[in-house]
């Protein structure tokens, strides 16, 4: 794998109909961690990552990758909180990514192959994806968004209403990729999930990064009151 | 009553004794339906696919046209190809009119914005479900478009039927630009007509059924071949 891929935001806002969605200020995305995006809703998880991925459009400020835009896109995979299936089978949603690509039939073959038994869908190859039980789409989503090996992954939300076996394959899945080399960095409401997987934690609020450090240090002394209160279960607002 | 047991006993005589003449008006009416089909569906599948999935500045001002044109009254389609391929029209040097192409040309002008409006919604539906993922994967349009066409042809398939339905159930243009020659430009619905006109309504009956077995016969054909309602499809 080549060097990691930098994004970086400068003076980013989003503004949807008059209201600050999100407003970070300067941000880069570096390094080979596992990041965690905390924060209530409305705080503008959602949209951090799809800003930082390149599809959604910032109204001021810049979006700069370390690559060319097309080899940055291509180095990068999105999965979304509700995963979005192919009308196809199994097998075809897995080989779409690489089919794309253009990648050799044979490849394409081997790689679906292993990339459904990583992801315990190897008997399953035939069934209609959209057939699927919410674990196993989202699983699905997971594979087909790492079989491209992407450098970046951005994750919204991947284990929401999953039961604690589906998010235990799912979190096995993703310390997998990040262990191969894969910078990870997804949005969670799950406390024991960011814990459990963090390397650096980002806590949003009102759209700002309100907190931003290693996993270790922000969970055991917040330096913000909302922070805090948030880890102890408070609503914040 | 009597009239439409007659009708019955004449579609079926003409159907068992494979009627000569009815052979070959079936058999141009399919050639005129099916081709113009082709056709419309060549623009009419992509085109609809394309409004979509593209944004432009006239696009509500385009999509309310091609609804609009939906409803396009036959007639006034075949008195427009009729005066472009007439020998004083535009295309008059070409010789179409009264010929199976001039009714080919009506009936693609009819049936396109049908497929492509019915096309448009389908992949609307499609396209929004699929939208962050195809841009997620930096799709290019063509990519999308394909990607949709393919996986919407269910639908696709529904909205190609409904324009067969129009164009193999249409006799207005094709009455006009066609003229109903025996033996030349003679179709079902054209035939329909004229034995009507005659008074002979047992045949008209005979012909009309005949027709509504043609149509029938076509659309199942198309979903047992294409396997619409297998088990693990969609």
């Amino acid at each position: 794998m080549t060097a990691p891929m930098t994004i970086s935001l400068t003076d980013a806002k989003v503004v949807r109909r008059g209201k600050t969605i999100l407003d970070v200020g300067a941000f880069t995305l570096d390094g080979a961690g596992l990041s965690i995006v905390l924060g209530p809703n409305g705080s503008g998880k959602t949209t951090l990552l799809k800003v930082l991925h390149g599809v959604a459009r910032l109204s001021e400020g810049t979006l700069d990758w370390s690559v060319p835009e097309d080899a940055a896109r291509r180095a990068q995979a999105y999965v979304f909180q509700s995963p979005v299936m192919l009308r196809r089978n199994v097998r075809q949603n897995l080989a779409y990514p690489l089919q794309l690509l253009k990648r050799p039939k044979a490849e394409v073959a081997v790689k679906v192959a292993d990339w459904a038994a990583r992801i315990g869908l190897a008997d399953a190859l035939d069934r209609p994806a959209p057939r699927l039980s919410g674990g196993e789409k989202q699983k699905l989503a997971l594979g087909r968004a790492l079989i491209r090996q992407p450098q970046v992954l951005f994750l919204d939300e991947p284990c929401a209403n999953l039961d604690g076996r589906s998010t235990r394959e799912i979190e096995a899945l993703l310390r997998e990729a990040h262990a191969s080399g894969t910078r990870i960095i997804m949005s969670t409401h799950d406390l024991g999930q960011a814990r459990r997987l963090a390397t650096d934690v980002l806590f949003l609020l009102n759209g700002r990064i309100h907190e931003h450090g290693a996993a270790k240090e922000i969970f055991a002394a917040p330096k913000h009151a909302e922070t805090r209160a948030f880890f102890q279960g408070d609503i914040v607002e | 009553m009597n009239d439409i047991w007659t009708g019955l006993t004449s579609a079926f005589w003409l159907i068992v004794t494979a009627d000569a003449d009815l052979i070959e008006i079936a058999l141009r009416s399919l050639q005129v339906s099916v081709s113009a089909l082709l056709i419309a569906a060549c623009v009419a599948l992509p085109f609809g696919t394309w409004l979509a999935v593209r944004r432009f500045r006239f696009r509500r001002a385009t999509i309310a046209t091609m609804n609009a044109l939906m409803g396009l009254p036959p007639v006034v389609v075949g008195l427009i190809v009729y005066m472009l391929l007439s020998r004083s029209g535009p295309f008059g040097v070409f010789g179409l009119l009264f010929t199976p192409t001039a009714m080919i040309i009506a009936q693609v002008i009819i049936i396109t914005p049908l497929i492509a409006s019915i096309t448009h919604q389908a992949m609307r539906e499609l396209w929004a479900e699929y939208h962050d993922l195809l841009i997620s994967l930096n799709t290019s349009r063509s990519q999308r478009i394909r990607t949709l066409l393919w996986d919407g042809r269910r639908a696709l398939l529904t909205a190609t039927l409904a324009g067969f339905g129009r164009a193999i159930g249409e006799v207005g243009a094709i009455m006009i630009v066609g003229g109903n020659i025996d033996h030349a430009t003679r179709v079902l619905t054209t035939a329909i007509a004229l034995e009507t006109g005659k008074g002979d309504f047992a045949l008209a009956l005979g012909l009309g059924f005949v027709l509504i077995a043609l149509a029938l016969l076509v659309n199942y054909l198309t979903h047992v071949l294409s396997r619409t309602e297998r088990e693990g499809r969609w």
